[in-house]
């Protein structure tokens, strides 16, 4: 950070945000047609309607962050609206092939929660004027993210599907705690870490070239894997388990730049991996479903991945066009198969696409944190960056046959409020951090206008630690 | 904490690497592999969706693909019912299609040939969906019918070339099974259709014709003949053969009688030609004892057994064994111990005599076309099997064959104002049961238009040669009346 790159006055980039935005926008029309047109025939009659609104709801962001954050990374919010509208796409496509037209479909609601997830980030855009405000909510945020993870746990309050008891149910809503847990413990590790760092990352002892932590300072680490494994153990979801931990972990590592805390880190989930799959017939079936998914046992069990991975071959290079191939043939083919519907229709040329756009989409957040210039912002970013790019190689690592398949949604795809809420969430802290980090350092941090809440915010940094 | 925060764009960067890594390897590298594997859906519906090759006989669709508003989009309907059953076999979403045509030929129906390929790659241009070939029987409309009427509730088979071609002109086995049920897309109705075809002891869906093996009982004595005239034994049809009413067997306590428990000619001697025409057992069981059993074995490879043929379904191998001793090679002379037919090996016999002694590969498809009735594959020249006999053995047999028609026992299968070669044949194959009854003929005997073989099971009379001509010889007749009207 030298002040010669600060004088260059930075630009907004807003302008190249309209533009890519009014990309996206196509992209996701031109999709919506193109489903209509290969499944009937005909453009929907309410293309107007829905490209308006996409539109409107798109652009509305866009003008927020001219106001309120003139600064934020110009690439972000048009990644999140191509993958938010082809995973709405996706699922208008299955609604067409299980015919549930308008309000029975699952597009409709996913119409809804896209509106709520947009207004959401506006709305988190507009009230947190700057991320660091968030450092004051370090206890009540892990206070939050407990609850919320062990939420499910809750007799009649949790949900068992799919093996998992990671959902809750309030009414009508089947709601996924797990997905804002995510965005809480965020915030605490990176409040707690920032505040923590120095006695984690310089107290310990040298063995073999690697400083090892004193015992004490374990606690935190041993706390993160109690929690993991108590989601492990009741709530039988690796997939969150391993997201926690692993976020966790980064976070403490980037915190520490200690090696020594993905070791301890990389040892204790070994550990409980172990455990769980020696003690609970259902890790164990999953493992044997992921080394040989075709064999008949193993499809009579549950041919979803087989049937995943079959759809995303019959698609091959170019894909059978969208509303031209079979996805409604895998189950869950709207959540956690989203990627392998996709990749389906769109092939892999499409596969690759979507998956460049989330690479791109992570790298504007590791470049974010990179150039914010307090801890709290660069701990936050790189760890909700983190959590998008891990949760991804969990699912679609599933689907794909890298690791296990265990039952996370697609970050903007996966048909769920939860999800759609928590992830348009992060676009908005990750768009908020990242106006702090390219807006042009205040020329004298002495006088300032009452408006301008950094220097506060930075003086407040210095009693808290 | 920039170093950190770089080194986690590594990793995650890594990641990513592993999703686009796996991505590839589903959707590029195992395309195939994942594809072709038996319970993948996807390939199913695919192949189902597609418009499938209609089989045409005479003109009319006897398979064809429907139109209908489902999710399999086409529905395969067999016009004809019953009559076309072992022929067509069916295409059910369950079961595929294991028999028949559509099993064979699947990939020219499906559209999958590699002489296809041309047209696949316009359609890939022009967005057109790949439709199948249309594939043109050499299957004489008529003759099929006359063949299942005549054959009525028996078990059995009838089958009919065309002698100078090797065109089977008329393929019928029963029972039959009607193929439209189980190519239902109610799957229910088809699930249970199949259950019945599949459990049904008569086994139905058995091409009897091409797939089911049979001793030929007397009808092999033609094919004994023919070794005899052949390996120079016996000059011609005058030449005098033993003919006692029992045949002592060496090696063994066994003799071997003839039906009637009667000798064949005075003193214990008769031609060549009164043997054939009273299907004499120890006229042939003697020339069996002295030609031995490899030059039987010999002359029947060169009329097809041994062979695999496909036609284009698979045709099982009829076989006589090898290393006969004499009792043995006196008992296969006459068509019985281990020596096994299938009624097109027979049809072959006949035919081959019929066509001067030159057996003509058979085939079943005369020309396949594309979607537009473009010509892929024309009718194929007629390609020759073997040489089964010479020319003046085979006219030799002839003449024989049609005194068994005109003064014998196949008088059954004469037509008037033609000459009709035949024999009959009544074959053992279970003490407890009625033998098979046989005929093998062509007509007319001058001028060959059409070779027939039929066999009804159980259709004898034990002790009895009559049954062959009783029962199967008439219904070679209708077959040949059918082709030659």
């Amino acid at each position: 950070m030298t002040t010669t790159v600060e004088q260059l006055t930075p630009r907004t980039r807003r302008n190249s945000e309209l533009g890519l935005l009014v990309l996206a926008i196509g992209i996701v029309l031109l999709a919506w047609v193109t489903t209509d047109l290969n499944r009937n025939g005909t453009v929907p009659a309410n293309i107007i309607p829905i490209a308006g609104g996409f539109t409107v709801l798109v652009l509305s962001v866009h003008v927020v962050l001219r106001w309120k954050a003139a600064y934020a990374d110009p690439v972000l919010l048009p990644i999140a609206t191509v993958l938010n509208g082809l995973g709405l796409v996706m699922i208008h496509r299955l609604d067409l092939a299980r015919g549930k037209l308008g309000t029975d479909g699952d597009a409709y609601r996913q119409i809804i929660w896209t509106t709520l997830g947009v207004a959401l980030a506006i709305a988190v855009i507009i009230a947190l004027r700057d991320h660091r405000l968030l450092r004051r909510y370090t206890y009540v945020s892990m206070a939050v993210g407990f609850v919320l993870l062990l939420l499910p746990l809750v007799p009649g309050l949790g949900q068992t599907i799919n093996g998992s008891q990671i959902w809750i149910s309030l009414g009508p809503l089947n709601f996924q705690p797990g997905e804002f847990a995510k965005i809480a413990l965020a915030i605490f590790f990176a409040g707690y870490l920032v505040q923590t760092r120095d006695v984690l990352s310089l107290a310990g002892k040298r063995v073999l070239g690697f400083t090892f932590p004193r015992g004490r300072d374990l606690g935190p680490i041993l706390v993160a894997w109690l929690l993991a494994v108590l989601i492990l153990v009741f709530q039988k979801d690796l997939g969150t388990a391993l997201l926690f931990f692993g976020l966790f972990v980064a976070m403490l590592y980037v915190a520490t730049e200690r090696v020594s805390w993905i070791a301890i880190g990389l040892l204790l989930f070994g550990v409980a991996v172990f455990f769980a799959l020696s003690a609970f017939t259902h890790f164990q079936k999953r493992v044997d479903l992921w080394l040989d998914p075709f064999s008949p046992q193993n499809l009579e069990r549950s041919n979803q991945l087989a049937n995943g991975l079959w759809g995303m071959a019959s698609g091959g290079l170019t894909g059978t066009g969208l509303g031209a191939g079979r996805p409604w043939l895998t189950s869950f083919a709207e959540s956690d198969f989203i990627f392998s519907s996709l990749g389906e229709e769109l092939g892999l040329f499409g596969s690759v696409a979507i998956l460049v756009l989330y690479l791109i989409f992570c790298e504007r957040g590791v470049r974010t944190a990179l150039g914010v210039r307090d801890g709290f912002g660069k701990l936050l970013a790189i760890g909700l960056t983190f959590s998008v790019a891990f949760q991804l190689f969990i699912v679609i690592g599933g689907v794909t046959r890298v690791i296990p398949l265990t039952g996370l949604t697609t970050p903007f795809m996966s048909l769920g409020g939860s999800s759609l809420l928590a992830n348009w969430v992060i676009v908005a802290l990750l768009l908020r951090i990242s106006d702090q980090a390219r807006r042009p350092m205040p020329e004298i941090p002495v006088g300032v206008a009452s408006d301008d809440p950094s220097p506060a915010e930075v003086t407040q940094v210095v009693r808290m630690s | 904490m920039n170093t950190p925060i770089r080194r986690i764009s590594v990793v995650i960067a890594a990641l990513f690497t592993a999703l686009l890594v796996a991505s590839t390897v589903v959707q590029f590298v195992q395309v195939k592999s994942l594809g072709a594997m038996a319970a993948n859906k996807r390939t199913l519906l695919d192949n189902y969706s597609r418009e499938r090759g209609s089989i045409i006989v005479g003109g009319q669709a006897i398979a064809k693909s429907v139109p209908v508003e489902d999710q399999y989009r086409f529905l395969r309907t067999y016009p004809q019912g019953d009559l076309y059953s072992q022929v067509t076999g069916f295409y059910s979403y369950q079961v595929g299609a294991p028999y028949g045509l559509e099993h064979a030929s699947d990939d020219l129906l499906s559209g999958d040939s590699d002489s296809l390929f041309v047209r696949r790659i316009t359609d890939l241009l022009t967005g057109r969906r790949t439709a199948g070939a249309t594939l043109e029987l050499t299957i004489n409309a008529k003759a099929q019918k006359a063949a299942d009427d005549a054959l009525g509730a028996s078990k059995g088979a009838v089958v009919a070339l065309d002698p100078k071609t090797g065109a089977i002109l008329a393929m019928v086995s029963h029972p039959q099974y009607d193929p439209n049920p189980i190519s239902s897309h109610d799957l229910n109705k088809a699930a249970n259709a199949w259950e019945k075809l599949s459990n049904d002891p008569t086994k139905p869906y058995l091409n009897r014709t091409i797939n089911q093996l049979y001793p030929p009982g007397s009808t092999f004595k033609v094919v004994t003949a023919a070794a005899a005239l052949e390996t120079g034994l016996l000059s011609d049809e005058n030449s005098e053969v033993p003919g006692p009413a029992v045949l002592d067997l060496p090696l063994t306590t066994a003799t071997l009688p003839n039906e009637n428990g009667r000798a064949c000619g005075p003193n214990n001697k008769t031609t060549l030609i009164h043997a054939l025409e009273i299907s004499c057992n120890t006229a042939f069981g003697s020339l069996g004892l002295e030609l031995g059993g490899e030059k039987i074995r010999a002359q029947a490879a060169k009329f097809g057994f041994g062979d695999s043929l496909t036609i284009p379904m698979r045709v099982s191998t009829s076989t006589v064994p090898p290393d006969l001793n004499a009792p043995q090679a006196a008992q296969s002379a006459i068509g019985q111990y281990e020596v096994k037919t299938t009624p097109l090996q027979m049809a072959m016999v006949a035919a081959g005599i019929a066509n001067q002694g030159k057996v003509m590969t058979p085939y079943l498809i005369d020309s396949v076309r594309s979607a537009n009735l473009d010509v892929i594959e024309s009718t194929p020249d007629p390609v020759e099997l073997s040489q089964a006999t010479s020319p003046e053995t085979a006219s030799t047999l002839t003449k024989m064959m049609v005194s068994v028609v005109d003064n014998g026992s196949g008088v059954r299968a004469a037509i008037p104002g033609v000459k009709v070669a035949g024999k009959t044949g009544t074959a053992q194959h279970d003490p407890g049961k009625p033998p098979h009854a046989w005929f093998i003929s062509f007509a007319p005997a001058n001028d060959p238009q059409v070779a027939v073989a039929v066999v009804v099971e159980d259709g004898g009379v034990t002790g009895s040669e009559i049954g062959g001509g009783r029962v199967a010889a008439p219904i070679a007749k209708a077959v040949m009346e059918a082709v030659l009207k």
